[in-house]
């Protein structure tokens, strides 16, 4: 498998690999994004408690669980990078880091827009929220980290150091709902056995978080091949995209 | 469908400032950051075109010190 792993290690074979899961990411992400709003703003039923202020669970769920998976999948990343010292394992975590966060701000948005009808606040500061809004700073803190230093090397190594400290919070956010007596409810959908939710308002439910995961992988691979044209600038093969490019289209 | 007029369908049972202020602000922020992503591609291209140019310019005023 490692024969056959091996030319991705290369920056310029990763960059075409991931050129050409690009589209079918995108395409993805357009298609769940269209079905998951018209079938969850339009036809699932309002919540008989919660009227229609419940649908912004579709924005809400998605981008919280996303922002975590996000920050997953960086953490994984950074462990990589740091013990088989991979560089393109570094770009993945500064590519990733930028989408986990807006992720994150929007969840902590949303959940404050549905707070302020249901709970009465727009913030509390309680184990669920508070632990979500560390999570912010933390991506704040990988993204400021990275671009301080202008050698990408060791902000690459310094950022996915402080990915694997901020790993701590991933599991503090989780059991908050368990841990601590909080406002915020606990988990509806998780529990695959028996999810506490109508299947019609289920359904649109999962499209969203499949369209944010969509998203997530799509604007990762952008930022990521970015990441790499950043690093290569000098190379020969970035020079010969370039002028290709140029030659083609006469712009970008 | 949940809504009987699009009326209906704006006010979301009285939540509608709440409901549209979460969508619209999370769109927005999803835009800006899909068009950042975009833009930063093209500054690369921008800035790799720039420098082939300028090393062409630099050749070129170097070969014609040689004739010279």
């Amino acid at each position: 498998m490692w024969k056959w792993l091996h030319p991705y290690a290369k920056p310029e074979r990763s960059y075409q690999l991931a050129g050409k899961f690009l589209p079918w990411f995108a395409a993805l992400t357009i298609l769940t994004f269209s079905v998951g709003l018209v079938w969850g703003l339009l036809f699932s039923p309002a919540d008989y408690q919660q009227g229609d202020s419940f649908r912004i669970i579709y924005i809400h769920v998605p981008a919280a669980m996303m922002a975590m998976a996000a920050y997953a999948s960086m953490a994984i990343a950074a462990f990589v990078a740091l013990v088989w010292q991979i560089r393109l394992a570094e770009m993945t975590v500064a590519a990733t880091a930028p989408v986990g966060a807006v992720f994150t701000f929007i969840a902590l948005f949303t959940g404050a827009a549905w707070g302020k009808p249901m709970w009465g606040a727009w913030w509390v500061w309680d184990a669920r929220l508070t632990s979500e809004l560390i999570l912010l700073f933390v991506y704040l803190g990988i993204i400021a980290l990275y671009n301080a230093f202008s050698d990408k090397l060791l902000a690459g190594r310094a950022a996915s150091i402080l990915t694997l400290v901020g790993v701590i919070n991933l599991p503090i956010i989780h059991y908050s709902v368990v841990w601590w007596n909080t406002l915020h409810q606990g988990a509806t959908i998780s529990k695959f056995d028996k999810p506490s939710m109508a299947a019609e308002m289920l359904w649109p439910l999962l499209i969203m978080i499949l369209a944010f995961a969509a998203l997530l992988g799509a604007l990762t691979l952008m930022r990521f091949r970015n990441e790499i044209l950043t690093r290569e600038s000098h190379r020969p093969w970035v020079r010969k995209l370039v002028e290709n490019n140029m030659n083609r289209t006469g712009s970008y | 469908m949940a809504f009987n007029s699009f009326a209906d369908f704006i006010a979301m049972g009285g939540y509608g400032f709440y409901v549209w202020l979460a969508y619209g602000i999370s769109f927005l922020c999803l835009i800006v950051l899909i068009f950042n992503t975009l833009e930063k591609r093209k500054k690369i291209f921008r800035v790799v075109t720039q420098r082939i140019a300028r090393e062409q310019r630099i050749n070129k005023a170097k070969n014609r010190e040689g004739i010279l």
